[in-house]
């Protein structure tokens, strides 16, 4: 299969998005804010799909509506009860403004679709260079700001003595799961973001390994998915993004299991 | 005993939102002493070490630290605040240690072969070493409490704030953690701010006593201040202090 120009670009462009939904699910989960990563694709489709009104590239569109949206929620305080409501509000608005978008293309349904499920296998050389370098960026970043981040997300008050601004960390932490969703949408699609993002965080979670092992294994477990998922999907010719879906529950019931 | 103040208010006044907590308290700490904080709910124990940390900025008045303006991340305090986040259940003890070593600094969370071993002496110095293997999720409030102890102790404070650590301990583990931090404070020179709403299980372990009610502070040593005249004024309602034959003092208060 690796025969082929398009599934070679699919194979290469999946491993960038694997590398940052790994580690950004991994924190999602630990910080239990995969309700702000759900909101976050939807608003990312709005994006996508503003976007490709206007004729500009839809990932342009996904990385720059969820990033400005992650940014937002991390100023706008956090009070988990009633952020998750107005995170709820601002999702459907966003679900809204992208049917209404779509509503006014000229061939809606082959870009919702797109938008929707997933593309991977009609990725650009141009798409893997931005998809790439959206990667390397992201993981820099979290590089960086990783240590704060686990203290903030393990112990938020002794973080804020020791120095630590919790709401620049949860800020810069929700702008980066703003890019991993962007990039994830390319491969699976607005719907199932999830699969790639918090499905490998959950189950090296139950793993209970430590931090950076976890991280690690969210990372494989994100890659392995992702590969597995186009495999699968060349030999039965059933769409990637289910089987990503298909692998990713398993990789989460088959981590449960072992703590039995 | 010419000992330099630990820590030093002047006409400090707190407040949070449009509410005053503490109005034009000052108050001095001798170093090395051991301070038990008392307080009816909402006096503003847990305020008033906030302030320490400068996590809450006086309106009015300064604090001083060693002689020194009180500052964020304040290496030489050692901190335990009193609500206990239940996050990172799968992680161990140990885990959550060392996220706190130099938590603060960007980079990634390596912790180096040196501050294992500091963790591992934290742990052991509160006994609580096979707690440091286990599973957060699976500790009991109680043996969590032990854990975040010795997260305070890490990096040998000078001064150490304690907000309810005794808070759901069984009585004699109680009197059992109270002991065990006099001692290590002995060991290691430190000064120690302790609130807790049980006074008897620090009888004997605490030196000064700090009160807060309405606004105003009262401080002293433990003989001036646990007594029935100031407790009962403090909480409000008549508060008998016994003293037992075996030399123990024991308090009680009616309606509380
Ligand atoms: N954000 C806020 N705005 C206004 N008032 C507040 C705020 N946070 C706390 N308070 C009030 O400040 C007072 C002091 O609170 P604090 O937490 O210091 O009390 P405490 O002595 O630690 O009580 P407890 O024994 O219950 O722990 C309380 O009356 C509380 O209602
Ligand atoms: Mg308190």
């Amino acid at each position: 299969m690796l025969a082929y120009d398009f599934m070679r670009m699919a194979f290469a462009a999946s491993a960038c998005v694997a590398v940052l939904a790994g580690p950004v699910g991994w924190f999602l989960v630990l910080r239990g804010q995969s309700f702000a990563g759900h909101a976050l694709s939807h608003i990312a489709f709005a994006g996508a799909a503003g976007a490709a009104l206007l004729g500009i590239s839809p990932l342009a569109g996904l990385l720059g509506a969820a990033v400005l949206a992650g940014g937002a929620m991390g100023l706008t305080g956090r009070d988990t009860g009633e952020r998750d409501v107005a995170i709820g509000m601002v999702l459907s608005l966003a679900m809204g403004f992208g049917v209404l978008f779509l509503h006014l293309m000229p061939r809606p349904a082959v870009t919702a679709t797109a938008l929707l499920f997933g593309n991977v296998l009609g990725v650009s050389g141009g798409m893997l260079v931005s998809l790439a370098g959206a990667a390397v960026a992201g993981l820099v970043a979290l590089g960086v700001l990783s240590r704060p981040l686990l203290f903030a997300s393990l112990q938020p008050e002794l973080a804020e003595a020791r120095g630590v601004s919790l709401r620049l960390v949860s800020t810069l932490f929700l702008m980066l799961v703003g890019a991993a969703t962007a990039e994830c949408a390319q491969i699976t699609g607005v719907l199932l973001v999830f699969t790639l993002m918090v499905g490998p965080g959950a189950a090296a979670q139950r793993l209970g390994l430590a931090p950076l092992a976890g991280i690690g294994c969210a990372t494989v477990l994100a890659l392995g998915e992702a590969w597995g998922g186009l495999a699968l999907s060349w030999w039965t010719d059933w769409p990637v993004s289910f089987w990503i879906a298909v692998l990713s529950v398993a990789a989460f019931l088959l981590a449960g299991l072992r703590r039995l | 005993m010419e000992r330099e103040s630990a820590v030093a208010c002047h006409d400090v006044t707190l407040r949070l939102g449009d509410r005053t907590v503490l109005s034009d308290i000052s108050l001095s700490v001798a170093e090395g002493s051991f301070v038990g904080l008392f307080g009816p709910n909402g006096a503003g124990k847990t305020t008033f070490l906030r302030a320490l940390l400068r996590l809450v900025k006086p309106v009015s008045g300064d604090i001083t630290l060693f002689g020194q303006p009180v500052a964020r991340g304040n290496p030489a305090i050692g901190y335990m605040p009193q609500s206990r986040t239940p996050s990172g259940a799968m992680l161990t003890g140990r885990d959550l240690l060392a996220s706190g070593l130099s938590g603060a600094k960007w980079g990634l969370p390596w912790v180096s072969r040196a501050g294992m071993a500091e963790i591992d002496a934290a742990l052991e110095g509160v006994d609580a070493v096979a707690l440091g293997r286990r599973r957060l999720g699976a500790l009991s409030g109680g043996e969590r409490q032990r854990l975040l102890i010795a997260q305070a102790l890490l990096g040998s404070p000078r001064l150490l704030l304690l907000d309810e650590p005794l808070a759901s301990l069984d009585p004699a583990r109680m009197r059992e953690v109270a002991l065990l931090l006099r001692d290590v404070a002995r060991r290691l020179g430190m000064t120690v701010i302790c609130s807790a709403h049980d006074i008897n299980p620090l009888i004997g372990v605490m030196d000064t006593v700090l009160c807060l009610a309405r606004g105003r502070a009262r401080i002293g040593p433990v003989d001036e201040i646990v007594t029935e005249p100031v407790l009962s004024e403090l909480y409000g309602v008549p508060v008998e202090v016994c003293h037992a034959p075996s030399g123990r003092v024991l308090v009680s208060a009616d309606g509380l």
